[in-house]
């Protein structure tokens, strides 16, 4: 069979195949420069959000000898870890004074326990005046080289000495880069401080060869347990050692457990005391709601579409002004709309008062519980109900009804077997763009939801602007997240994502 | 439902007058709190309802005196500069980057078009307080992560920033624009573009002599609906924007959440004036591009 060649002698199959790629590569590189601008503003932020909700290098970060030593310490003993612990608490915290960042890992263990934010702040000003300066002073006076910063700088630099005391080594390190970055000082003119020399004791007494010779064996042991639980006796408290150690990983669930109301311990999650659960319970409702706010769209929403549908065009359209209005009105006008009405001195009120309905002293609460998000919510989310139902019951031809009622069916059998039927992927497709819409709505139940008619998402605004808690908001968020995109699916599934229409 | 039949039974008869009933009553629901807040925009007390003035139709219960705060008091004035200067710019790089999208992907042979398309999709499906917060940390980075390379350093942070604001606007209303314009393209006959190609235009030259009067009406109203999408915005402003970057959503919200003054009322009449503004340009282009299809073949 001989191959079938194109004009320009190459074989049609491949020149017909380059011209296909080359019709690929042109409309990608029609749509690369908006899928760059997306995944940049708006795909990496989510999977940020996404990693936040699991990433705990803030505990390792602040205390990575602490986290260290704690390993071998067995938390059911019900004791309180030993002096090796607290020698490695001493220098973390004497670093992470000057870095700052006693306070911020404070905050963040604070979720998870109370009291350990003001522990760590009060810690944090106490641990530069422990007594181990009598450390310093001893091989100080023991040689004169122990004071001089470049003698210090020089065994530093000297890999024998480094092998002697690696601890001491590792921790001069740690301060020298404290010093350079913190106070923009040279380490080589610079005497190091007391936590160094409480190292270099520590391997001393342990027997480690110093570079010069010193007997310590005079200087009374100053113990750091004893120190860190004078500023404040819950360093003894097991809760808190316990708390260290389940959040020293690198990532963690942590976040996830606490928002379906699970709490991390020390043999994985347990059930948290029943006055501290509210996510399940917020979940449950923003679903509840959610799902009354869709059924209330559909009872509301089906008649006028069926109207909208069944009428001449010229009416139709007019009454369609209508529904696009309120779609077309900024939220927060709608929004401040229902405030306004809703008041017991607003309007609604007013006029129930006047027709007599309730009295003056029994005026109706409206607003700031969820009768006032589900009445908001319901005519801000009307329109998405009402606009592909209507799409959808104006492609069903209303001879079917004519002719269901000349075989003899009833109105309502007619409207039931017949027409209804075919209403339902319009249904279907209203009702999943609604849920999806609601279920993550902030602005109008912060405004008029007071605090029984709030959504997860008014949970996540406040976890990141008040309470700081950003990686339970990211857990929260993750997790709605994946209720949205799971419907999603379903709603391409269903009606596909190229169908979607705006505005009728 | 159109008209009753002259042997309609009575049953019949008082369903079909109280189904019109049912259906006002719910027109109403949706029409009548938008139209209560204009008359209350001027009222002359600083009340939230009728005063007996005004049902009286008393002059002196009506005055323009919250439209004068708003256009003197300096925080609506600088949030209405700021909505001003934001939305179009938003607007702008999302109508420019969202309809050379649309036209690629609108052409025959696209890989990975579904997946390609979910992702464009996403910003209008996402609930706004997720894509908030990922934006909040994200844009105060001071790099990228780029996957394979490492951070891509950058000199500034988007966080609190004009430009900030403006990125995560474009790429909300980047959904409308594809959704609108690939609408359009579907009835838009692509052997015009070959003809014009045969007559020796360039690509450029077919793009914005030929195709781009033809899907016009499309990327204008594409191009509305990302402008009222950033025009209207508050939740991610609020996180990503600081009190430089504050709009007039995010002045109402404050207003509505902490000291609610009547002033939004006006606010709110001014804006619903724009959005029946907008709803007959939309009008406008719909008539115009049915009218453009009803003329080219296909």
């Amino acid at each position: 069979m001989t191959e079938v060649l194109a004009a320009d002698g190459r074989p049609l199959k491949a020149s017909l195949n380059r011209a296909l790629r080359r019709q690929k590569l042109r409309a990608l590189a029609l749509i690369a420069p908006l899928l760059i601008f997306i995944l940049v503003s708006f795909v990496m932020p989510i999977a940020d959000m996404l990693f936040r909700s699991v990433e705990n290098e803030i505990v390792s970060d602040t205390l990575p000898r602490t986290v260290q030593a704690l390993e071998s310490w067995d938390s059911s003993s019900g004791e309180a870890p030993g002096e090796a612990v607290f020698n490695a608490l001493y220098t973390d915290m004497a670093l992470a004074t000057e870095y700052k960042s006693h306070t911020r890992l404070g905050s963040r263990l604070n979720y998870e326990l109370t009291g350990v934010s003001s522990l760590f702040r009060k810690s944090g000003r106490r641990v530069k005046r422990f007594d181990t300066d009598v450390y310093a002073d001893a091989f100080r006076d023991a040689d004169p080289a122990y004071a001089d910063p470049s003698q210090w700088a020089a065994w530093m630099g000297d890999d024998t000495v480094r092998a002697a005391v690696p601890v001491t080594a590792a921790t001069y390190d740690a301060w020298a880069k404290m010093i350079v970055e913190v106070d923009n000082d040279d380490p080589a003119k610079e005497e190091p401080w007391d936590f160094v020399y409480t190292s270099l004791y520590n391997e001393a007494v342990a027997g480690a060869s110093l570079p010069v010779a010193v007997d310590v064996s005079g200087v009374e042991p100053v113990s750091l347990r004893e120190q860190f639980v004078e500023v404040d006796k819950n360093w003894l408290d097991i809760d808190v050692w316990q708390t260290i150690k389940i959040y020293a990983p690198k990532y963690t669930n942590g976040y996830f457990l606490n928002s379906v109301d699970l709490l991390k311990g020390p043999d994985g999650a347990e059930a948290r005391p029943e006055s501290e659960r509210i996510y399940v319970v917020l979940f449950i409702r923003t679903m509840i709601m959610s799902l009354s706010i869709m059924g209330m769209c559909v009872l509301l929403g089906y008649p006028i579409a069926w109207l909208l549908a069944n009428l001449k065009d010229r009416t139709a359209n007019l009454l369609m002004i209508l529904v696009l209005l309120p779609f077309w009105t900024s939220l927060l006008v709608r929004t401040s709309a229902w405030k306004v009405l809703l008041q017991q001195q607003g309007v609604i009120n007013d006029v129930l008062v006047w027709i007599g309905l309730v009295a003056d002293d029994g005026r109706l609460q409206l607003i700031n519980n969820q009768t006032g998000t589900i009445i908001a919510m319901t005519h801000i989310l009307l329109p998405f109900m009402i606009l592909p139902l209507y799409s959808v019951m104006k492609t069903i031809p209303p001879s079917y009804l004519r002719a269901a009622k000349s075989l003899g069916a009833t109105d309502w059998t007619a409207f039931w077997r017949v027409y209804f039927p075919q209403s339902v992927p319009g249904i279907g497709a209203g009702c999943i763009l609604v849920f999806i819409l609601s279920i993550g709505y902030y602005i109008t139940p912060e405004l008029v939801g007071g605090t029984k008619g709030v959504f997860i998402s008014n949970r996540i605004a406040y976890h990141i602007s008040s309470s700081l808690n950003w990686g339970l908001a990211a857990a929260l968020g993750s997790i709605l997240l994946a209720v949205v995109l799971l419907l999603y699916w379903v709603y391409d599934k269903i009606v596909g994502i190229d169908n979607v229409k705006l505005g009728g | 439902m159109s008209g009753l039949p002259p042997y309609a039974s009575t049953g019949q008869r008082v369903w079909y007058y109280s189904f019109r009933v049912i259906c006002g009553v719910i027109f109403f629901f949706l029409i009548a709190p938008i139209l209560v807040i204009i008359p209350l925009s001027f009222n002359a007390e600083n009340f939230f309802t009728f005063t007996p003035e005004m049902l009286a139709f008393d002059p002196a219960g009506y005055s323009t005196k919250h439209y004068q705060d708003f256009f003197t008091n300096s925080d609506w004035q600088l949030a209405l500069r700021n909505s001003l200067k934001i939305a179009p710019v938003a607007t702008l790089l999302s109508v420019s980057l969202g309809t050379l999208a649309a036209i690629g992907l609108s052409q025959s042979h696209v890989p990975f078009r579904r997946a390609i398309m979910a992702v464009l999709i996403s910003p209008m499906i996402v609930p706004l307080i997720i894509s908030a917060t990922g934006m909040y940390f994200f844009y105060s980075n001071p790099y990228i992560p780029i996957p394979f390379y490492g951070k891509l350093e950058l000199p500034f942070t988007l966080t609190g920033t004009y430009w900030g604001v403006v990125l995560a606007h474009a790429a909300l209303g980047i959904p409308f624009v594809i959704i609108t314009v690939t609408a359009t393209l579907v009835g838009f006959d692509q052997s015009l573009t070959r003809a014009a190609a045969n007559m020796g235009a360039g690509p450029v030259t077919t793009f914005f002599r030929v195709q781009m009067p033809l899907i016009l009406p499309g990327v204008v109203s594409g191009g509305l609906f990302a402008f009222i999408t950033s025009f209207d915005e508050v939740v991610v402003v609020l996180f990503v924007g600081s009190a430089g970057q504050k709009t007039l959503p995010w002045q109402m919200f404050t207003g509505l959440r902490e000291q609610i003054s009547p002033t939004i009322l006006a606010v709110a009449t001014i804006l619903i004036a724009v959005s029946v503004a907008l709803l007959f340009v939309l009008e406008m282009l719909r008539r115009r591009s049915e009218r453009l299809r009803g003329l080219s073949p296909g």
